[in-house]
C-alpha cells in the first residue's frame, strides 16, 4: 500500500445478492486517494459510484478486496457523509441537526464546537431558520443542512454523493463556490460523486472515470488549475471547456452501454 | 372555441362559526329526540330514562365519596396496567426493531399470543394472583404489552433507513444511535400504540370489574344492574364515554407536544 495514501481501494467488488448469480455493481476498483487530495468521480448512472462510496462511509462491506483509510486524529471523525437521498433528521431543528455529527461521533468540544456550528449555518445561509424543522425548509435547504452538519464534524475525509444534484443552480454555483473556498481553508481529505462533469473539473485536483456497471476506473485526469479556483469565472475558460469535452468523450460510450444494460436487465426480469 | 379557466381565491371560512354547530347538531338532536320519547312515553323510561334524569343523577352522584372513589380505583388500575405493560411493551418493541435475533425470537411468539383475547385469559390470572388487584393490573398489562411492543416494533421498522445510515457513518455509539434514531423514529408508532391502548384498557376495565370487582366504574355499572337503579347505570355509561374522550384528547395533546415534526394527524 501506498503509505502516502489517505484512503486505498484494492480489488474491491461488490455483488448485491447471490454472490455468483447476484448483481456485480462494481468489480475489481482500484483507487489510492492522496491525503488532502479533492477527488471527483463520474461515471453514468447506475455504475456503482455510491455503492464505493457507501462502502468508504462504512455502511456496505466489500464482496472482494479491502478498503484501507488512515485515521490520524482521533480527535476528528474519519468520514462524514453527504447522502444524495434527504438524510437530515426530522424531529431536529436546523440547529439541532446540524449539531448532531458532532455529538453523534463523539467529538463535541463546548462553546469551540457551538461557534463551528454556527459557523457553518451562516455558510449554508440557514442561520436565521436554526429554530425551524426540516419540515419546514425547502428541498435545496434540506440540502444544505446536510452539507453543513457534515462540514461542523470537521472530517479528515468528507464523502460526498452528489452533494448538489438536488439544489437549484443558483445555489448549486454558490455552494460550489463556497465549497472550494471552504476545502481551501480546511484541505481535508474529499470524495466527491458528481454527473457534473464541469462541477468535477472546476472543484476537484483530479477526476477518474467509471464504466458502466460493474464499475471500475477507464480514466484518470489530473486537474491543474491554480488554486485559489474562481469557479463561476473559470467556467467560462476555453481550458476548462476542453477538460469536460474530453472527460464527455470517454464518459459517452459508457453511458450509452449503460443504457443498453439497464433495457436488458429490464428485459431479463420482465 | 377558447375558454377561460379561472383558479379562484379560497374564501376565508369562518371555521369556528361553520364547523362545530355541524358536529354539535346531530347529538343535540338524538337528545332532544330522546327527552320528547321519554316525556310522551314513546318509550320505556325503565330502560330508557330521559336524559335530563340521568344528568339530574349524575349530579347527586358526583356529590358523594362512592362515585369518586370508584373513579379513583379505576383510574388506577388503567394508570397502573398501562405502566406495567407499556414500559417493557416499549422496550421489547425497540429491541425487536433494532436486533435480528430478538426479533426472530419474539416475533412467532407475538404473532401467534396476540389474537388471543386478553380477558380469556382472567380466570389464570386469578388462579394465579387470588382476587385481589394484581390480577386486575395483569390483566390490563397483558393486553397494553402487546399492542405497544408491536406498534414500536413497526415505528422502528418504519423508519427510514437513511437516518440509521447517517448515525452508523459518524460511528455513533449504539446507546447514541437507540436514543437519537430509533426512539424519535419509533415515537409516531408508540403513540399509535398508546391510542389503541386506552382504548382497549377501558373494554378489560369493565370486563373486569363485571366479573371480579367490589369497586370501580364497571362494578358501579353491573351492581346499578342487580338492584336496577338504572339511572346509575347511565351515569356509569356515560363517565366510561367521557373517560375515552378525555383519554384520546390527551393523547393527541401529549402527541402533539412530543412529536411536533409528526404530521399525521391534523
Ligand atoms: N442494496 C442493493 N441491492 C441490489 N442492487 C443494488 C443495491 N444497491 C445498489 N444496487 C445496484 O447497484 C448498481 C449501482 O448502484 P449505485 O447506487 O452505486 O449507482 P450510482 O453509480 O450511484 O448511480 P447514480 O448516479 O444514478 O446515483 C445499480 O444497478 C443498482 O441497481
Ligand atoms: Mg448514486
Amino acid at each position: 500500500m501506498d503509505v502516502a495514501a489517505k484512503i486505498a481501494v484494492e480489488g474491491v467488488a461488490k455483488v448485491f445478492g447471490d454472490p455468483v448469480r447476484g448483481f456485480r455493481a462494481i468489480d475489481g476498483v482500484d483507487l489510492s486517494v492522496r491525503q488532502g487530495e479533492f477527488l471527483c468521480i463520474v461515471g453514468p448512472s447506475g455504475c456503482g459510484k455510491s455503492t464505493l462510496i457507501r462502502m468508504m462511509a462504512g455502511l456496505e462491506t466489500p464482496t472482494a478486496g479491502a478498503i484501507r483509510m488512515r485515521h490520524d486524529d482521533p480527535a476528528r471523525p474519519l468520514t462524514a457523509m453527504i447522502f444524495q437521498q434527504e438524510s437530515v433528521f426530522p424531529w431536529l431543528t436546523v440547529a439541532q441537526n446540524a449539531a448532531y455529527g458532532l455529538q453523534a461521533s463523539g467529538t463535541w468540544r463546548g462553546a469551540e464546537s457551538r461557534e463551528r456550528v454556527e459557523y457553518f449555518l451562516h455558510k449554508t445561509g440557514l442561520y436565521s431558520f436554526r429554530d425551524f424543522r426540516p419540515g419546514q425548509l425547502s428541498g435545496g435547504m434540506k440540502q444544505r443542512l446536510s452539507i453543513a452538519r457534515a462540514f461542523a464534524t470537521n472530517p479528515e475525509i468528507l464523502l460526498m454523493d452528489e452533494p448538489f444534484a438536488a439544489l437549484d443552480e443558483q445555489n448549486k454555483l454558490l455552494m460550489q463556490q463556497e465549497l472550494a473556498s471552504l476545502w481551501e481553508e480546511f484541505r481535508s481529505t474529499v470524495v466527491f460523486i458528481t454527473h457534473g462533469l464541469d462541477e468535477a473539473v472546476l472543484l476537484g485536483d483530479r477526476v477518474v472515470v467509471m464504466s458502466s456497471a460493474p464499475g471500475r476506473f477507464i480514466r484518470n485526469m489530473e486537474i491543474t488549475l491554480p488554486r485559489p479556483r474562481d469557479s463561476i469565472a473559470l467556467r467560462r475558460t476555453a481550458e476548462v471547456a476542453a477538460m469536460t469535452a474530453e472527460l464527455w468523450e470517454t464518459l459517452r460510450t459508457e453511458v450509452e452501454a449503460a443504457r443498453q444494460q439497464e433495457s436488458q436487465r429490464l428485459g431479463a426480469t420482465a | 372555441m377558447a375558454r377561460t379557466i379561472t383558479i379562484a381565491a379560497d374564501k376565508p371560512r369562518h371555521r369556528g362559526l361553520s364547523r362545530v354547530p355541524l358536529g354539535l347538531i346531530s347529538p343535540l338532536v338524538l337528545l332532544l329526540a330522546w327527552e320528547a320519547a321519554a316525556r310522551t312515553g314513546a318509550i320505556n323510561t325503565a330502560f330508557f330514562p330521559a336524559p335530563t334524569t340521568i344528568l339530574t343523577t349524575a349530579v347527586t352522584q358526583a356529590q358523594t365519596a362512592m362515585f369518586w372513589n370508584d373513579l379513583a380505583i379505576s383510574l388506577k388500575r388503567i394508570g397502573i396496567g398501562l405502566a406495567m405493560g407499556g414500559i417493557p411493551g416499549v422496550l421489547v418493541g425497540l429491541a425487536m426493531g433494532l436486533f435480528r435475533p430478538i426479533r426472530d425470537a419474539f416475533n412467532p411468539l407475538i404473532a401467534a399470543l396476540f389474537p388471543i383475547p386478553k380477558i380469556a385469559l382472567l380466570p389464570l390470572l386469578l388462579l394465579i394472583f387470588g382476587m385481589g388487584e394484581t390480577s386486575k393490573y395483569v390483566t390490563i398489562a397483558i393486553n397494553v404489552f402487546f399492542l405497544m411492543s408491536i406498534n414500536t416494533f413497526a415505528g422502528v421498522l418504519a423508519t427510514p433507513r437513511i437516518y440509521f445510515e447517517v448515525a452508523r457513518n459518524l460511528r455513533a455509539s449504539r446507546l447514541k444511535t437507540y436514543v437519537s434514531v430509533a426512539l424519535p423514529g419509533a415515537l409516531p408508532g408508540i403513540f399509535t400504540g398508546l391510542r389503541i391502548c386506552l382504548g382497549t384498557a377501558l373494554i378489560l376495565l369493565v370486563a373486569v370489574e363485571f366479573s371480579t370487582a367490589d369497586s370501580g366504574i364497571g362494578y358501579r355499572i353491573w351492581w346499578a344492574w342487580t338492584v336496577f337503579w338504572v339511572d346509575t347505570m347511565y351515569v356509569g355509561f356515560l363517565v366510561i364515554a367521557l373517560l375515552g374522550y378525555a383519554f384520546s384528547t390527551l393523547v393527541d395533546a401529549l402527541e402533539r407536544w412530543t412529536i411536533p415534526w409528526h404530521k399525521g394527524q391534523s
